[in-house]
């Protein structure tokens, strides 16, 4: 047995999580081009994409993030493709991803009063026009607080990763755990890193709402 | 070309149904107890002395920062070093209970926070006790204002529990796990389970927000509109 001294772990689990945020990165990033996606052939009333779109994040939503992990690993692994755990984590966290995030925006579209809507209208703008110089500045404001708030569940989501094999944060865990028979400390070292992780941004999204509330008052 | 045959994962039917009725059991467990955490919590929040407030304050934060599965391993590997040992199920239990605590706690005192300060007044006018004040005044209004809030989070809570499969507590995902152990149709196997999660989830939602009315917080709320 190696012998593990507190900074040992403490280092090992700090090198794992930089894949955690790497992975949180492509999710959000990866999530939130398919959410902008779907929020637009939404509001340009595509035909089928509003049933689309609601089924979509309904599926999402309703299911677990653990079973979304499963079946995208074992479904790449169907096609005969060898799927390396980080792409099967990847893709179904970005689905994850983006199906609550286009809830969010269209949250936040909604919220524009149809007045906007009606003006831009009536000045003959194009859709693009519409959504990039009216709808899209005012949406985008009042969209910011709660995109970083949900930016904290997707750090978190990460953690599942580990289950199908992806050596992150808490994968890392359970393998020193099991190399020094020390999961109390290990496991309190890796929840206090996540939260060292998620604090901050979820310190940001109180602060940016009440920004934002302020201003709207 | 794939072949899927849901077939023989369909046939372990008895396996499926038993570990969605365990869900069921470990949600409704947990739910009970974790509005029950997050009422205590929300009281404290809005009325407890100030040391109290920031305890809560601290438990809330650090559980909603923290990833579920690090609490269940916290709680089902970590503790037994403390001689505290448990097993998968009760384990499971002390978790989503944990979880779910810290974010009916917030959602409580969103509740509470909207109470018209009249109110109070008014049950204090009439010489209740500040206990009946907050159990008969303040509460049921504060429940039905964030009912479908509370109603979500237990949804994510059961959708959350797949995870307790991982420390081979008996639910819906670890059933799915063994079926495809045993006829290696791993693919079909989280299908079907997935199904059933979305059903139970849309079950759920629909069980409580027909018993939230009707049995929570019902006429006293009605009244307190």
């Amino acid at each position: 047995m190696i012998d593990f001294s507190l900074w040992d772990i403490f280092r090992n689990l700090l090198l794992a999580a930089r894949w955690t945020v790497v992975l949180s990165l492509v999710a959000f990033i990866g999530g939130g081009l398919v959410a902008l996606a779907l929020l637009l052939a939404r509001l340009a009333k595509l035909r089928g994409a509003q049933t689309g779109v609601s089924v979509y994040t309904q599926l999402f939503q309703g299911t677990p993030l653990l079973m979304q992990l499963f079946l995208a690993y074992f479904g790449l692994a169907l096609f005969g493709i060898n799927v390396p755990a980080w792409l099967a984590a990847g893709l179904a966290l970005t689905f994850y991803t983006s199906a609550f995030l286009a809830e969010i925006w269209r949250g936040c579209v909604n919220a524009i009063p149809k007045g906007q809507w009606e003006a831009a209208d009536s000045l003959a703008l194009s859709f693009a026009e519409k959504m990039q110089h009216v709808i899209g500045p005012q949406a985008l404001r009042i969209a910011v607080p709660p995109t970083v708030g949900f930016l904290v569940q997707v750090i978190k989501g990460t953690a599942l990763a580990s289950v199908i094999g992806f050596i992150e944060l808490t994968k890392a865990g359970t393998m020193i755990t099991n190399a020094t028979f020390r999961p109390f400390t290990i496991y309190a070292c890796v929840a206090l890193m996540y939260f060292l992780l998620c604090w901050p941004v979820s310190a940001w999204a109180r602060r940016l709402e009440r920004t934002l509330r302020r201003g709207s008052h | 070309m794939v072949q899927l045959d849901f077939g023989a994962v369909l046939v372990q039917w008895p396996l499926l149904l038993r570990g969605a009725a365990f869900t069921l059991g470990l949600t409704a467990v947990s739910a009970l107890l974790g509005v029950g955490v997050g009422i205590a919590c929300g009281w404290a929040r809005a009325n407890g002395p100030r040391w109290l407030r920031r305890l809560v304050g601290v438990y809330v934060e650090l559980i909603r920062n923290t990833p579920f599965i690090v609490q269940l391993f916290f709680i089902f590997f970590g503790l037994p070093t403390l001689g505290v040992k448990l097993t998968p199920e009760l384990a499971s239990v002390i978790a989503m209970v944990v979880n779910l605590g810290a974010y009916a706690a917030e959602i409580v005192r969103a509740g509470i926070d909207g109470t018209p300060r009249g109110q109070i007044e008014a049950a204090r006018s009439l010489a209740l006790t500040e206990a009946q004040v907050f159990l008969r005044v303040v509460l049921p209004p504060s429940l039905a204002r964030v009912w479908p809030a509370l109603v979500s989070q237990i949804v994510i809570v059961m959708l959350g529990s797949a995870v307790c499969g991982q420390i081979a507590a008996q639910e819906l995902s670890y059933y799915a796990n063994l079926i495809q152990s045993r006829n290696f149709r791993a693919f079909e196997s989280f299908i079907v389970a997935t199904a059933i999660y979305l059903a139970l989830s849309v079950l759920l939602r629909q069980a409580l927000n027909w018993a939230g009315p009707k049995w929570i917080f019902g006429r006293v709320a009605q009244a307190g509109r």
